[in-house]
C-alpha cells in the first residue's frame, strides 16, 4: 500500500514534468470554453431548455479530457515505459505488478478530476456556469466513463508495438472523434448526417450520458450500455494484450 | 563454503530457438561469480530464470534456498538487481527513484549515505535523462543496493561507458564484495571478468563451456606469453635464444617476436638495453580470457 501511494504520487509529478500532455488535459478545454463563451456567451436560450451554451459545452468538455487522457497520454505513456524498460526494470522488484497499473490509473483519474474541476471553477467565475441538479450522478458517470475509456488506453498500449505508434494512433483516434462526438463544439449545430455517423463512436455516447445527466438528470440507457460494453471488452482485451517488455 | 545460488540443468526455449540448454552452476557465498559469453549466447535468459523473471521449461533453481518462482517476494526482498535494457522516466530525479525504490522493499538502507557512496551526492535532484552514462550505471547500482541485498546481480553493467568510467565501475563491483554481498556479473567483456570474478562460467549457445576461476582457464590453455618489438636489422635476435625461459626468436626484416613462458619480459628487456637496444614499441602478450574462448569455440567472442 505504501509503495502503491508512492508509485502513484510519483507518476503525478512526472505527469507535471510534461508540459504538453498537461496542456491538452489541464489548459485546452479551458481555453475552447473562454473562446467560445466569448463568442455566445451563456444566457439562457429557450431552444437548450433554458441553459446556455457554456453550459450545453460543459458536458462535451469533459469527453474530451476523458477521451485525451485514455487514448492518449495512458497508450503512450505505458508504451513509453515498456519501451524504455521502466516496467521491466519494476517488475524486477518484490512490488506487486497491479500497483504499476493501479497507479496508472489513480494518476489518471486525479489528472482528469483536477481538468474537470479546472472547467468548472472557470465556468463558474466567468460564465456562471449553472450547477447541474444530480451532482451525485454525474461524478460516477463521469468516473464510469473514465475507466471505460482508460481500459481502451490499456489495450492500446499493448496491441502498438512502440510509443510513437501508440501516439500517432492514439491521434487518428481522438481527433476525428472529438469533433464528431460533440465534445468539442456541440452536436445540434451539427447537420443530421453528422449527428448519426457520431452515434457510432464511443465517445458520443460519453458525451450524450455525462450531459443528459447534466442538463436533464436523465439516464441514458444506450449511452450507459456503451460505455459499460466497452469497458468490458477494454477489460478482457488488456488482459490478453498487455505486455510488460 | 555456502552455496547460495544453485542452478542445475536448466533449459529455456522461445518457439525453435533454444536460449538456455542444459546449464547447470553454483555461486558461492562472497564471491563475485561472472557470466561471460558473447551476446545472444543465453546469459539474460539465465539471469532471469534465476532472478524469477522467466520460467526455465525444465531444471531446477534455487537463490538463497528459496523458489525463484513460487517464493518470488521473499526472494525479491533479499536480491538487488541491475538490468539491461532496463531504465527509469526520464524526468525522474535520481532522490526520487532511491526513495520510490525504497518503498518497494520491506528493509532498507538509509539513500542518502548510498548517493554519496556512489558518487551522486551533488547530483541528487538532477533528472535521470541529465545524468552521463557512468551517472546512471551508479545510480542503477545504488537501485540494485537500496535494500541491502544478499545477492547483487550486475547486467551488462559497463556496456557503453568510455574505458575511464568502465575502470571506476570496476572498484565498486570489488567494493559490493568487500561489504560481504555475493556479486553475480553478467557481461561479454572479458577483461571485466579477468579484473573482478573469482570465478567465470563462460556461456557459448547456450550451454556452459567453461567453469573455473579466471586464472587456472588461461593457465590451462598452457599458451605463451609472446613479445613483440622492432630492432635495427643489425642485431642479431638469436641473443635472446639463451635468455631463460625463451623457447623461440623470429625474425622477420626489423620485427622481432620472442616466444616463451614464465617472467620473459623483464629479462628480454635487461637483454636489449645490454646490446643498446631500447624499441619504443616493446610489448608483451599475456594468454587472456579471450584467447580461452578462442580456443575453446574456434571464435572470437567479438563476432
Amino acid at each position: 500500500m505504501k509503495a502503491l501511494l508512492k508509485l502513484t504520487k510519483m507518476e503525478l509529478q512526472l505527469q507535471f514534468r510534461e508540459p504538453i500532455a498537461l496542456f491538452f488535459t489541464l489548459a485546452f478545454p479551458v481555453m475552447l470554453m473562454i473562446l467560445f463563451g466569448s463568442i455566445y456567451g451563456n444566457e439562457a436560450e429557450a431552444f437548450l431548455d433554458g441553459y446556455g451554451q457554456v453550459d450545453l459545452s460543459v458536458p462535451g468538455y469533459i469527453g474530451m479530457i476523458i477521451g485525451t487522457i485514455g487514448l492518449l497520454n495512458i497508450p503512450v505513456t505505458l508504451a513509453n515505459y515498456r519501451d524504455q524498460g521502466i516496467l521491466r526494470r519494476l517488475r524486477a522488484t518484490p512490488l506487486q505488478s497491479g500497483s504499476v497499473l493501479w497507479a496508472q490509473v489513480i494518476t489518471q483519474v486525479v489528472m482528469s478530476a483536477a481538468g474537470i474541476a479546472l472547467l468548472y471553477i472557470a465556468g463558474v467565475s466567468f460564465y456562471n456556469l449553472r450547477i447541474p441538479t444530480g451532482i451525485g450522478s454525474i461524478i460516477p458517470a463521469i468516473l464510469l466513463s473514465a475507466f471505460s475509456f482508460f481500459s481502451v488506453g490499456f489495450v492500446l498500449a499493448g496491441v502498438m508495438p512502440t510509443a510513437r505508434a501508440a501516439q500517432a494512433v492514439g491521434m487518428a483516434i481522438l481527433y476525428p472523434m472529438l469533433f464528431l462526438s460533440g465534445a468539442a463544439m456541440p452536436r445540434f449545430i451539427m447537420p443530421e448526417i453528422v449527428q448519426k455517423i457520431g452515434l457510432a463512436l464511443p465517445l458520443t455516447h460519453v458525451v450524450i450520458f455525462v450531459e443528459d445527466l447534466w442538463l436533464k438528470s436523465s439516464l441514458n440507457m444506450v449511452s450507459l450500455f456503451v460505455v459499460i460494453g466497452m469497458l468490458v471488452a477494454g477489460l478482457i482485451l488488456s488482459r490478453f494484450t498487455f505486455r510488460w517488455e | 563454503m555456502q552455496k547460495v545460488i544453485d542452478v542445475q540443468n536448466i533449459r529455456k526455449e522461445y518457439g525453435k530457438t533454444i536460449a538456455v540448454d542444459d546449464i547447470s552452476f553454483s555461486v558461492q557465498k562472497g564471491e563475485i561469480f561472472g557470466i561471460v559469453g558473447p551476446n545472444g549466447a543465453g546469459k539474460t535468459t539465465t539471469v532471469e530464470s534465476i532472478i524469477g523473471l522467466r520460467k526455465p521449461d525444465e531444471g531446477h533453481v534455487a537463490v538463497l534456498g528459496l523458489n525463484p518462482q513460487s517464493d518470488s517476494k521473499t526472494l525479491g526482498n533479499r536480491i538487488g538487481i541491475q538490468l539491461q535494457h532496463a531504465s527509469i522516466p526520464s524526468r525522474m530525479k535520481v532522490w526520487e527513484a532511491l526513495d520510490l525504490y525504497a518503498s518497494f522493499y520491506e528493509r532498507t538502507v538509509p539513500w542518502e549515505p548510498l548517493l554519496e557512496n556512489w558518487g551522486l551526492g551533488d547530483k541528487r535532484n538532477a533528472q535521470f535523462d541529465d545524468l552521463s552514462g557512468g551517472q546512471k550505471q551508479r545510480l542503477f547500482i545504488a537501485l540494485a543496493l537500496i535494500n541491502d541485498p544478499e545477492i547483487v546481480f550486475l547486467d551488462e553493467l559497463t556496456t557503453g561507458l568510455d574505458p575511464a568510467a568502465r575502470h571506476a565501475t570496476w572498484d565498486l563491483v570489488s567494493d559490493i564484495r568487500e561489504q560481504g554481498k555475493t556479486v553475480v556479473l553478467i557481461t561479454h567483456y572479458m577483461d571485466e571478468i579477468e579484473a573482478l570474478a573469482n570465478r567465470v562460467a563462460i556461456i557459448d549457445q547456450g550451454k556452459v563451456i567453461a567453469l573455473d576461476t579466471p586464472a587456472n582457464l588461461i593457465a590451462n590453455l598452457n599458451a605463451e606469453t609472446q613479445i613483440n618489438f622492432t630492432a635495427p636489422r643489425s642485431f642479431n635476435a638469436e641473443e635472446l635464444a639463451s635468455v631463460a625461459g625463451v623457447s623461440a626468436v623470429n625474425q622477420e626484416g626489423n620485427h622481432i617476436r620472442v616466444t616463451g613462458n614464465g617472467p620473459l619480459l623483464a629479462k628480454v628487456a635487461v637483454t636489449l638495453a645490454e646490446h643498446d637496444i631500447s624499441p619504443e614499441d616493446l610489448q608483451s602478450h599475456r594468454a587472456s580470457l579471450e584467447d580461452v574462448f578462442l580456443a575453446m569455440t574456434g571464435r572470437n567472442i567479438r563476432e
